[in-house]
């Protein structure tokens, strides 16, 4: 938290040194894992974001996705993967701006899916094999092996794997 | 000092219980007697739509056969509460949440929106059901 806050500020004053070294330290670590490493961060919330893209899945918290991603999610509600997750207008560009603000950055990727992104595919080769398990059922359940999900936690330590395997 | 508060009190008072009281039924219930030959809601019609496939889902895919229980979401998996007011009092008390609802899933299960007959229907059929 106190790294991002930094990193912003670094964007505000560019010409502040302290915070040019911070953002250099934050941009070198840009191994998708070490940008998502989770260790203890508190996700960004908005109201109207967990209600209305909680509802048919865990909200999928911003960082997730490059805010190109975001976009090109937003302008297709009305087919949002099969199903019809229309918004009214004002309602949308408020959650749009929400995403974009507090997007993955360093990415030019534009991918719908976040279980379709290099990094996804990356942590998660290990345990694809569980993904069309009866109890998992598809891998954009976040929450059957992230019990935190709900609150935007991935953290390594705090999976549990359907079957009771702690990891 | 006071009397700005006891304003604010009223205009909250005014705004707020309008919006408590209101129930979805209400305006589909206009819809419905517009229609020539609207003849009632039923539960036992509103059982059976809601049981019945479209294309590939019914509303019971996602909502449980027995809407006491909670669901699950056929594509993502997510736990869905009760539809049943009787064990999830939250449920079909606000319109705009209704209505919302009621014109996604109906898409996705009918390729179209639902009647005002449908609405009301499953609406009375949800609301029969005892615990
Ligand atoms: C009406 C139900 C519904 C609503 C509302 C909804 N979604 Fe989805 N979403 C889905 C479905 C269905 C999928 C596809 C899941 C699958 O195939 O694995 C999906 C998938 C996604 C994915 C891709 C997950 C992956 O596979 O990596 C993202 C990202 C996403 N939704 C974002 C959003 C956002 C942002 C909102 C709010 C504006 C939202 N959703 C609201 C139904 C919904
Ligand atoms: C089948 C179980 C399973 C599902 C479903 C799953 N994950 Fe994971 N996830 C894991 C495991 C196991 C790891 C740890 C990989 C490792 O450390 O080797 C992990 C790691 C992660 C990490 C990195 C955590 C860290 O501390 O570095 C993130 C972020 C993550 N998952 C996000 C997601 C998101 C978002 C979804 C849903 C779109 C999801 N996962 C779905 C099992 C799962
Ligand atoms: C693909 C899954 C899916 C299908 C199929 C589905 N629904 Fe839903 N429905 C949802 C989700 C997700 C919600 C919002 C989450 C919640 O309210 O718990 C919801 C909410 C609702 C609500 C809001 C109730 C309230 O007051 O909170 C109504 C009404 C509703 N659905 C009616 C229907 C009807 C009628 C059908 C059949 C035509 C149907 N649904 C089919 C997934 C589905």
């Amino acid at each position: 938290m106190p790294a991002s806050r930094s990193h912003e500020r670094a964007k505000a004053r560019p010409a502040w040194i302290p915070g040019l070294l911070i953002a250099a330290a934050l941009a070198i670590p840009a191994a998708p894992a070490a940008v998502l490493a989770d260790g203890g961060r508190r996700s960004p919330d908005d109201p109207a974001w967990r209600e209305e893209c909680g509802s048919c899945h865990v909200a999928y918290p911003p960082r997730l996705l490059p805010a190109q991603s975001w976009r090109r999610i937003m302008a297709t509600l009305d087919r949002h993967f099969d199903a019809d997750a229309s918004l009214e207008p004002g309602r949308a560009r408020g959650i749009e701006a929400f995403l974009v603000a507090n997007a993955r950055q360093a990415s030019s990727e534009s991918a719908l899916r976040i279980t379709g992104t290099g990094w996804f595919r990356r942590e998660h080769d290990e345990v694809a094999g569980l993904f069309s398990s009866a109890a998992v059922g598809n891998a954009a359940n976040c929450g059957a092996c992230h019990p935190q999900a709900e609150q935007g936690r991935f953290n390594e330590h705090e999976i549990r794997l359907p079957g009771g395997n702690k990891r | 000092m006071n009397k700005i508060l006891a304003l604010l009190a009223a205009a909250l008072a005014l705004g707020g219980l309008p919006a408590l009281a209101a129930d979805p039924l209400a305006d589909i219930t206009v819809a419905a007697n517009a229609v020539p030959g609207f003849a009632g809601f039923s539960a036992e019609r509103g059982a059976r739509f809601f049981r019945t496939p479209g294309g590939s889902w019914s509303c019971s895919t996602c909502h449980s056969d027995d809407p006491r229980r909670a669901g699950r979401h056929a594509v993502t998996g997510k736990p869905i509460e009760p539809m049943a007011p009787a064990v999830n009092p939250r449920r079909l008390t606000d319109p705009a949440r209704v209505e919302k609802w009621f014109r996604r899933n109906c898409k996705d299960v009918l390729s179209r929106e639902c009647t005002a007959q449908e609405k009301g229907d499953v609406i009375t059929y949800l609301r029969s059901m005892g615990r």
